[in-house]
């Protein structure tokens, strides 16, 4: 155990794993009431730290979304309901804004699930100077997303830009063109390739967490058996990884769902409304508007679209589960 | 988390979210906010005018951070005992700044845009100081700049930065080309010019924009609707009035200028800052601006054209030829509980001594100031152009929910530019949009 | 175990082209901060630049009082005591509670855990408005203590699942044989589980530190002055006062990349042991 880094418990094989979690604590069925007192102490601390911010102020989001409150002052204002969520619902601008989020949510979550499997793949292969490697795909995904977005703007800038310069020189394309101004669906994709360049690589690394606990064991019978690599990455690989892949999966679709900074940054929801997000939007009705009330209902209408796919992944998730070996 | 994820029932899941809402409801108790501090004070005079203030002003164009600072610094010799405290946001965090500062009273003085003294002064987000204007700045500003802070015959701050956009030319390019800057009085004159600047190959697109989807895109259309007699609303204010006539024109004009490829069709992703470089690198011969491109694109630091710079009052169209009125005051927020000692270092900062002192950040909002010499003489070009131009201004729609509906006509504005929509239809549906919002 | 000569040359050449794809946006950001103006706007464009220029380092290093330079250089510590704040706070919040989750039994433990996680959901735009008035009747606007308690809801949760699917796969025999030697639950915690759990840890302050660092709009909300901006905020300020000033804003966003990067770089060997994607099976 003395070779560096400390390496973490050979993880059970999947043909051994206990069925329920519970067998592994055999001090949990010791013991009694004193745990949950233990367990709730511990608790505490971080219960303190995430609820007292964020219970108070959620509570009077939801109570605001019922009113109409148009401004930031405390005061009486009119109850309506659910007014709010009927005429929010009922604008076009948002049916917009959900499928600018719609498109980029799936496609940017898409590009970065098949490229970070990919790329996972190549994170644990043996190749040369693999540390060095690593350290590169690492790089986007500490680049803060303000910087990103700055970044890309300026690489596709339509004037200046280096993008234009290098397509116009080695002749892919004619003269310099605009790729954030003019255009909004490729506006929209230029903000997805911006968000898959940075986030792939977390996403790597996520699978990549759950690729090393594979036993090599089960490629080295794959391979007895006859089984080529793409085989082996479909019959061993993938199943194996779709706990990691779901769980990638939610995190991702929140993170994109609630997009906001790189638009804020890249594109300030333009051209033509084209790249504006149900985040963005909710921003400008509840800040630029002053419609707190339809901003709050927003919001809410928000947690309830992630809510839903949350569970439908869970749901996926169950199933594919039996399925896997 | 798939341990928990699968042994999660969705009904377990559905269950904690209902205990979660329910939580959250008793933990809200009323709904705009806790205490009823702020609204209350609207008098204007809270505090004893002595002690510390805090004040929010913008990074951007106008007064630099350096110049409010000195300004700050000379009065806190002058009163000694008000302490001022600047605070600087971008331009596009300014209003949401305000908004979120105001129940909490962070600020006792705030800059706000001309487009703002209805919105904010309808929700009581800043002082109506019509009681303390004194009768004598109504009769000694600029009109353009009084109406900046005016909302149905309210003030609601104290004009400060007074801009509006100008008309910038190459001079080097059109001597070129042999076009008389004269010629450049009127809309025509300027397509004319266009035309032969790009058909003698000086430059590819004559004309630059700052058409991005944001209030720099209404600031040009507002001029242009100006220039083509258009009304942004009824003349009873009570419906839209830019889908018709002028408003319309003004529109066509601009996509017809793109059309023809004499604009540059970057100008629909260009601010105002993307409009002085691409004039500053000689790459467009002629756009509209605020003030300060005249200095920036004559110094030889960030510009390619120093010493080639011509300013004139912007092109008329067939009704005439009225400046976008893009002023900013300084206005006392309403939760402040320092009121007095604001209106002092206001009433300080707007004055025509300390305006007249940094005249080349910004030109002052007093019309005497425009006689005395040495303001003259910091901007020699500029100044008598500014005269003509500031005494002919058009605002944007001084309404309430005036964010609302720029927002509403960025977009639709847009739509046209980029061929989506005719531009009629794309007006229509601004102007169906924007019908609500007047009320 | 020899890969076959295609299977390596193969992994080889995509490595290759990916560090490019990776590399190039990173390579073009850095050359354009040391760059002449008049070589970034050229047209065609020049690859080899005429002037080479350390000017905007030295604008953001030296710059003195009140310029863009002293703004960025305060943000820059502010994003450093904020994000290092956060970091300690989440990681005690979280190491105590995520062991009260892997270990301990009790009623509700996964709706626990559950409940934490959904705060995620939860747009910030929603909250926004009632916090800033919290914040304000705590005093805690403007100040990076302010920022420190809003980012730690932010970076709990991550902290505590993380650390408890962590503590979920060292195996219960250590623990138990030193509580047979006599420690208390909270001495085998500390004695036993933290050293195995350097990776964990790591990653979880790692995951911690980017996000804060990340995190953009509470702190363009929440703070005003330069005694608690944030460097995204100030890159944001940054790039609408200079905003066709492409190199001052390479250079500042290199600068901003800086510390993230370096801690990921020198981290990123725990990460994969660290992160608990790598124990999500059950």
């Amino acid at each position: 155990m003395s070779a560096a880094p400390p390496a973490r418990p050979a993880p059970t094989p999947p043909a051994t794993r206990p069925a329920r979690p519970a067998r592994r604590r055999p001090f949990a069925r010791r013991a009694g009431g004193g745990q949950t007192r233990l367990a709730l102490l511990l608790l505490l601390p971080a219960a303190l730290v995430v609820f007292g911010v964020v219970l108070y102020p959620a509570g009077r989001a939801l109570v605001i979304s019922f009113y109409d409150v148009d401004s930031p002052f405390p005061g009486r204002y009119p109850f309506v309901g659910l007014r709010n969520y009927t005429e929010i619902l009922a604008d076009d601008r948002l049916w917009a804004a959900v499928g600018h989020t719609t498109y980029f949510t799936l496609v940017s979550t898409a590009l970065e699930l098949v490229l970070g499997l990919g790329l996972a793949q190549l994170l644990a292969a043996p190749i040369r100077l693999r540390w060095l490697f690593r350290a590169i795909v690492i790089l986007p995904w500490a680049l803060p997303t303000i910087v990103n977005g700055a970044m890309w703007r300026w690489i596709l800038n339509a004037q200046y830009g280096v993008a234009n310069a290098l397509l116009t020189q080695l002749h892919l394309q004619g003269d310099y063109r605009s790729w954030l101004g003019n255009d909004p669906f490729l506006a929209l994709n230029m903000v997805v390739v911006a968000d898959v360049w940075k986030n792939t690589s977390l996403v790597a690394f996520f699978l990549l967490a759950g690729l090393q606990t594979i036993p090599r064991g089960l490629y080295e019978a794959a391979r007895v058996d006859g089984a080529g690599p793409i085989r082996a990455f479909f019959r061993i690989t993938l199943p194996l990884l779709v706990p990691n892949i779901a769980l990638v999966l939610v995190l991702r679709t929140i993170e994109a769902f609630k997009v906001f900074d790189i638009v804020y940054v890249m594109t300030g929801g333009g051209p033509a409304s084209g790249t504006q997000t149900i985040t963005f939007f909710t921003y400008l009705q509840a800040f630029s508007a002053q419609r707190f009330s339809s901003g709050a209902s927003l919001a809410y209408l928000t947690v309830v679209a992630i809510l839903l796919l949350a569970l439908l992944y869970l749901r996926l998730l169950r199933q594919s589960e039996l399925m896997s070996p | 988390m798939s341990e928990n994820m699968s042994e999660l029932s969705r009904r377990r899941l559905l269950q904690l979210t209902a205990v979660t809402g329910a939580g959250l409801l008793l933990a809200a108790c009323d709904v705009g906010g806790g205490s009823d501090t702020g609204t209350g004070a609207d008098s204007g005079a809270a505090g004893n005018g002595e002690g510390q203030i805090k004040a929010l002003f913008m990074k951007q164009a106008g007064y630099s951070e350096d110049d409010i600072r000195a300004m700050t610094d000379e009065f806190q010799k002058k009163y000694p005992k008000i302490k001022v405290e600047p605070s600087f946001v971008a331009y596009e965090a300014l209003h949401d700044k305000i908004v979120a500062a105001a129940p909490a009273s962070t600020f006792d003085v705030v800059l706000i845009d001309v487009i703002w003294p209805a919105e904010f002064g309808s929700k009581r987000i800043v002082t109506d100081v019509t009681d303390q204007f004194p009768a004598e700045w109504k009769s000694d500003m600029l009109g353009g700049a009084l109406a900046t802070a005016a909302y149905r015959d309210r003030y609601y701050g104290v004009p400060w930065i007074l801009d509006t956009k100008y008309f910038f030319y190459n001079t080097d390019m059109l001597s070129r080309a042999g076009v008389d800057p004269a010629s450049l009085s009127t809309w025509d004159g300027v397509l004319t010019a266009a035309q032969t600047l790009k058909a003698k190959k000086i430059v590819d697109h004559p004309l630059i924009w700052s058409w991005k989807q944001a209030e720099a895109l209404v600031c040009d259309y507002t001029q242009l609707v100006g220039a083509f007699g258009g009304k942004f609303l009824s003349d009873d204010g009570k419906s839209i009035a830019f889908n018709t006539g002028g408003g319309l024109q003004a529109l066509e004009f601009m996509k017809r200028t793109l059309d023809t490829k004499l604009t540059n069709p970057n100008s629909v992703e260009s601010l105002e800052e993307d409009v002085r470089k691409i004039f500053s690198d000689g790459q467009a011969a002629m756009a509209l601006n605020w003030t300060y491109m005249f200095n920036a694109a004559n110094d030889p630091q960030q510009s390619k054209i120093s010493g080639k710079v011509g300013v004139a009052t912007t092109p008329s169209g067939p009704a005439s030829a009225p400046g976008v009125n893009g002023s900013m005051a300084l206005s006392v927020s309403s939760g402040s509980r320092n009121q007095k000692a604001a209106w002092t270092y206001i009433s300080y900062i707007t004055s025509a001594g300390v305006q007249d002192k940094y005249a080349k950040s910004s030109l002052p909002c007093w019309t005497k100031s425009y006689d005395d010499p040495t303001v003259a003489s910091t901007l020699p070009q500029v100044v008598p152009v500014a005269k003509k131009q500031l005494a002919n201004l058009i605002a944007r729609p001084q309404v309430p929910r005036y964010n609302e509906i720029s927002q509403i006509l960025q977009a639709e504005l847009q739509n046209a530019l980029l061929n989506r929509k005719p531009p009629k239809k794309a007006l229509d549906d601004a102007a169906e949009q924007a019908r609500t919002l007047l009320a | 175990m020899r890969a076959s000569l295609r299977y390596r040359v193969f992994i080889h050449l995509a490595a290759l082209a990916t560090s490019v794809v990776i590399l190039a946006p990173f390579a073009w950001l850095l050359y354009s901060s040391f760059v002449g103006q008049t070589d970034l706007v050229s047209r065609p464009m020049r690859w080899l630049p005429e002037h080479v220029t350390l000017d905007r380092y030295r604008e953001i290093f030296a710059g003195g009082g009140t310029g863009a330079g002293a703004a960025f250089r305060s943000a820059m510590v502010n994003s450093f005591l904020v994000a290092g704040g956060t970091v300690v706070i989440s990681l005690v919040v979280g190491v105590l509670g995520g062991y009260a989750l892997a270990r301990l039994r009790f009623p509700l433990r996964r709706t626990t855990l559950l409940s934490f996680l959904v705060t995620y959901m939860l747009p910030p735009i929603a909250l926004i408005i009632p916090l800033y008035l919290l914040m304000s009747r705590f005093g805690l606007l403007d100040t990076r203590t302010g920022l420190i308690v809003v980012y730690c809801s932010l970076a709990t949760p991550f902290a505590l699942w993380n650390m408890s699917t962590f503590f979920g796969s060292l195996p219960v025999e250590l623990e138990e044989a030193a509580r047979v030697d006599g420690c208390s639950r909270l001495g085998a915690l500390v004695r036993v589980m933290l050293p195995l759990s350097k990776p964990g840890i790591l990653a979880t302050a790692l995951y911690a530190f980017l996000l804060c660092w990340d995190e953009f709009l509470y702190s363009l909300i929440f703070t005003s002055t330069s005694q608690a901006k944030t460097v995204p905020v100030a890159i944001a300020e940054f790039t609408g006062r200079n905003a066709v000033d492409f190199g001052l804003i390479a250079a500042g966003g290199v600068l901003a990349a800086l510390p993230p990067v370096v801690l990921a770089v020198v981290f990123q060997r725990y990460l994969i042991g660290g992160l608990a994607s790598g124990a999500v099976k059950g």
